[in-house]
């Protein structure tokens, strides 16, 4: 499209668009989001291999698969990998490259922000899978109770990894939280009012807005830790009257609002891909909207419920039991507006249609074991135990899980112009289902029958090893299914089948309003909206404006390597505290000033 | 959906109740929570069994829900679906029930919360310290301490109170109701107490048995096996342990007991006597003394009064070796102290390989003699 591109004021994008270094001076929010996506999808099959290798050595009893200390580093990364490298990055990878389609925008709001964001989060994420070359990858648990965290009880690099490693991923969450809510504030196009963003829009928003108030408090407690470990503080020693409950609190803080952090983009995907598929629209819009914003509110007042065996009195236990029922409201309304949704549509079971069921009847499952888990007595028998892990993969892999993959097979033909076999997805989909069903509903019936988590082995006595086949067996099915995921990705890349209809699902959002795949500056003019469903409503008015010719130059970012360039500085200042010295760290802040100096004062057009 | 997945829904579910019923036989499974052996454990179980079935109600309606819409709704040629944005009256309903449901939940929940907490008259006090890892169990009022196999009276309130030397540890015993953490506790400076330096759980065991229980937090290389087993006995028989637990020289081999009054056997004078006088056992507790067990380990009557590991004093009754790790054999008990690490990850106490096969097998015999 020569017309096109003549009025693309930006030189630089009339350079390649293709090979390395323009992926790595991108600043182009699709590709960004395609690389959040690539490198969370990686690291799902690191994940899941971690979680396999735990399975095979929990499939029989006193089993020697692998030596306690491996299993304790296996869980612990799995557990870290899935939360900070997979379903925080991920949902980032669709607010990426979702929100300014759906806004009507041509990017985010600080596009080389953004940048810093992925590769900060990729030096990180290798950071902190480095750990496994040295035989010393994390091993006390995602959330490292303190004082098991200290010198003292861990000496090794272990723990100097998790704390820094988790560091570096909060500051590239943080800065894309700061990215999403200016840019939903700022860039939404003419007459996009926020009662008419798409729902995936506006829970990035609230998610934004969790993001950058919970990770600070992690920040800060990962700081504690590290002090206490390398300059000598004492937060949590208790011989220095330091106290381990306080961990407990400050990471519970930030750990309520993180699983809010992880599904409430899988609510907003689910909530966006129903009516494409359903032919009828959200039903009770309003509602979700205020749903989600009250979750992000009341989310920050539940979390003691992590400590209903820590013992804090009755009062307390009382509090959280009250505020984590009440949580529980919002949440069945968001279950029965879906319901309501699909009541009265025609709905075709598609493979994203399919995901969003599963995610619906799943995510309600794990629901209502957290219920379980928010009544204090019950809960002395449940916490700690697999009880626990049973209710959270519900709605981690029922919920979360299933959300993304719905919006995987929901947006790929827009992003690449090619359809995901709708066989292999069917496939995909349906061996999710046995093997995450066959994994985690046998979880809740050995943790009341007495196993407790991060065990490396049980006694043959429990009587427990039947069930624990059962689960090993269901993991391995629901690996299949990733597979079955990732032939479905590498054959449609050969041969799928192909499309460059701008809304092939029949859908209601903006971002179909673009060519498919979307041209680089997403729409030829920026569209003025009239309605909630632009694309039901007015599809030819939509793309009559959004594709064709520009009525004006547009002018884009222009792409640099001041992103990557500061990124290494974070990553070399946070990694050389591992020292023990005050002044490494230094070399790297330095670093970060002359990227940051550079990156000021460098000309965008 | 295709026929075949519409059978599939309902199979699950019958799948999912049967795997609910047929699981939990309590006598096949020791650690199930499902018979519940004290008030404690009733009322838990009773609060969780009407939590449930509200919850099982809110969840037949969702999936049930879900079924029908999925059949009665699917795409047909000519359907047309009508543009119905939302209904305020739908949004009351479904908010007003789940919130009626809620109060229902918590009425009762909050009443068994406090309930938790609440002190019975004149318990029987212990305390359970975890280590790293391994209980110790301490009897204040009748100056006994013991390890790992913790003996209790049936039909008496018991007051566990639970701290740890290191780390936060968690007991559990799941068939007396739950479960509080075990915090470390931090030091009394200048006299003053600290508010509270233990949590607590309140019960009374209703017929005696042998309860198994481990540790439930995370707390290290060998957290999975930090197990414990409770005795409870009837009262008299209790009464009995804890007369043998306090009898005087109580650990000490009967060749080296003097008679009351008398002073006690020095060790110069245990290591003195020829091996070919003594017992097995006896010559085991002269490896006892020479190979500095009691730098870590209390056997009472004897003058071994470390505290770094499990007291010993009757750790020949105990189920297992090292918390659960090896069942209570001559041989086992010999392997266990020539090289613990081997049998438990990072384990504190160091290996013996400097003993010869024979010493460790008179101290292994010295060890499970103890009763």
């Amino acid at each position: 499209m020569a017309t096109a591109e003549a009025t693309i004021q930006t030189p630089a994008l009339a350079a390649p668009k293709t090979g390395i270094w323009s992926w790595i001076t991108t600043v182009d929010h699709k590709r960004i989001g395609i690389m959040y996506g690539v490198t969370a999808l990686f690291f799902f099959f690191v994940g899941g291999l971690e979680a396999l290798l735990i399975r095979i050595q929990l499939a029989k009893p006193e089993n020697a698969f692998v030596s306690a200390d491996v299993f304790n580093q296996l869980f612990t990364m799995h557990g870290t990998t899935m939360i900070f490298l997979v379903g925080m990055p991920i949902a980032v990878a669709f607010f990426n490259y979702l929100v300014p389609l759906q806004i009507g925008a041509r990017d985010v709001a600080f596009p080389r922000l953004n940048a810093l964001s992925y590769w900060i989060y990729l030096f990180g994420a290798l950071f902190l899978n480095a750990s496994f070359l040295l035989g010393a990858a994390p091993n006390v648990g995602w959330f490292g109770y303190a004082p098991l965290t200290m010198n003292e009880f861990s000496p090794g690099l272990n723990v100097d990894f998790w704390s820094i490693g988790i560091q570096i991923l909060g500051v590239a969450s943080i800065m894309g939280g700061v990215n999403f809510i200016t840019t939903i504030i700022n860039l939404r196009a003419p007459g996009m009012t926020f009662m008419r963003m798409p729902l995936f829009t506006w829970t990035t928003f609230v998610t934004s807005f969790l993001i950058i108030t919970a990770l600070p408090v992690l920040g800060i407690s990962l700081f504690f830790i590290t002090f206490d470990r390398f300059y000598g503080t004492q937060f949590f020693n208790p011989a220095a009257g330091g106290q381990s409950v306080l961990w407990q609190h400050l990471f519970w803080i930030f750990g309520h609002p993180e699983v809010y952090i992880l599904i409430l983009p899988a609510f907003g995907i689910v909530s966006d891909v129903i009516p494409a598929h359903t032919r009828k629209p959200l039903f009770g819009y309003a509602m979700m909207v205020y749903s989600s914003v009250l979750i992000g509110f009341i989310g920050w007042g539940v979390w003691a419920h992590h400590m209903f065996g820590t013992g804090m009195g009755p009062i307390a236990d009382a509090f959280f039991s009250i505020s984590t029922l009440i949580i529980a409201i919002p949440t069945g309304v968001k279950v029965f507006n879906w319901l309501a949704t699909m009541w009265g549509g025609a709905i075709r079971f598609t493979t994203p249609m399919l995901f969003c069921i599963g995610m619906v009847a799943f995510f309600t499952f794990g629901g209502i074991s957290g219920v379980h888990h928010g009544v204090p007595p019950a809960s002395l028998q449940q916490t700690d135990t697999y009880y626990v892990v049973a209710h959270f993969h519900y709605v981690l892999f029922g919920g979360l899980i299933m959300g993304i993959f719905a919006g995987l097979y929901h947006w790929w033909p827009k992003l690449t112009g090619r359809f995901l076999s709708e066989r292999l997805g069917k496939l995909n989909f349906w061996l999710f289902v046995i093997g995450m069903n066959m994994t985690f509903f046998p979880m809740h019936v050995v943790g009341l029958l007495g196993m407790p988590r991060r065990v490396f082995t049980y006694p043959a006595e429990l009587n427990l090893g039947h069930i624990n086949m059962i689960i090993t067996i269901g993991g391995f099915l629901t690996a299949l299914g990733a597979l079955v995921f990732a032939i479905n990705v590498i054959r449609t890349f050969r041969k799928g089948e192909r499309t460059t209809d701008p809304n092939p699902w029949g859908a209601h959002t903006l971002e179909w309003a673009t060519t498919t795949p979307p041209q680089v500056y997403n729409f030829a003019n920026l569209p003025v909206v009239r309605s909630r469903e632009p694309m039901w409503d007015h599809p030819e008015e939509m793309l009559a404006q959004t594709t064709g010719e520009p009525k004006a130059p547009i002018h884009l970012p222009p792409p640099s390597y001041w992103p990557i360039f500061t990124a290494v500085g974070v990553i070399l200042a946070m990694a050389l505290m591992m020292t023990g010295k005050w002044w490494p760290p230094l070399i790297g802040a330095a670093w970060v000033g002359i990227g940051i100096i550079n990156w000021a004062y460098e000309p965008i057009d | 959906m295709s026929s075949s997945g519409r059978k599939l829904i309902p199979a699950l579910a019958l799948a999912f109740v049967a795997a609910f019923a047929t699981g939990c036989a309590a006598e096949n499974y020791p650690q199930s929570i499902f018979d519940p052996v004290t008030d404690l454990a009733v009322r838990v179980n009773d609060l969780f069994a009407g939590v449930f079935w509200w919850t099982m109600l809110v969840l037949a309606v969702v999936w049930i829900g879900l079924v029908f819409i999925l059949i009665r709704y699917r795409d047909r040629p000519g359907a047309q679906p009508r543009k119905i944005y939302g209904s305020n009256i739908a949004e009351i309903l479904w908010t007003l029930g789940p919130a009626l449901i809620v109060i229902s939940i918590l009425v009762p929940t909050v009443r068994t919360i406090f309930y938790t907490y609440e002190r019975p008259e004149n318990p029987l006090l212990v305390e359970a310290v975890g280590h790293q890892w391994w209980w110790e169990f301490r009897y204040p009022e009748l100056g006994i301490t013991t390890a790992n196999q913790l003996y209790l009276p049936a039909g008496k309130p018991i007051e566990v109170r639970l701290s740890s030397s290191d780390v936060v540890h968690n007991w559990w015993v799941p068939a007396f109701g739950g479960k509080r953490y075990n915090h470390p506790v931090t030091p009394v400076v200048d006299g003053a107490p600290t508010k509270k330096d233990y949590n607590v759980l309140y019960f009374t065991v209703d017929r005696p048995g042998e309860y198994p229980g481990q540790c439930a937090e995370f707390c290290g290389t060998s957290h999975a096996l930090m197990r414990m087993l409770v005795v409870v006995q009837e009262p008299d028989e209790f009464e009995e342990w804890v007369e043998r637990q306090r009898a005087p020289q109580v650990g000490l081999p009967a060749e080296f007991r003097t008679a009351e009054g008398e002073a006690p056997v020095g060790m110069a004078e245990v290591l003195a006597r020829p091996a070919e006088e003594l017992s097995l056992e006896a010559q085991g507790y002269q490896v006892f003394v020479r190979a500095g067990c009691a730098a870590c380990h209390t056997i009472d009557g004897t003058s071994a009064v470390g505290v770094l590991g499990p007291n010993l004093t009757n750790v020949g009754a105990r189920w297992t070796i090292g918390a659960g790790v090896m069942s209570n054999t001559r041989e086992n008990m010999l392997s266990w102290v020539r090289n613990a690490p081997e049998h438990k990850p990072d384990v504190k106490m160091t290996p013996f390989t400097h003993l010869s096969d024979s010493e460790l097998d008179a101290l292994a015999a010295y060890l499970v003699s103890l009763k």
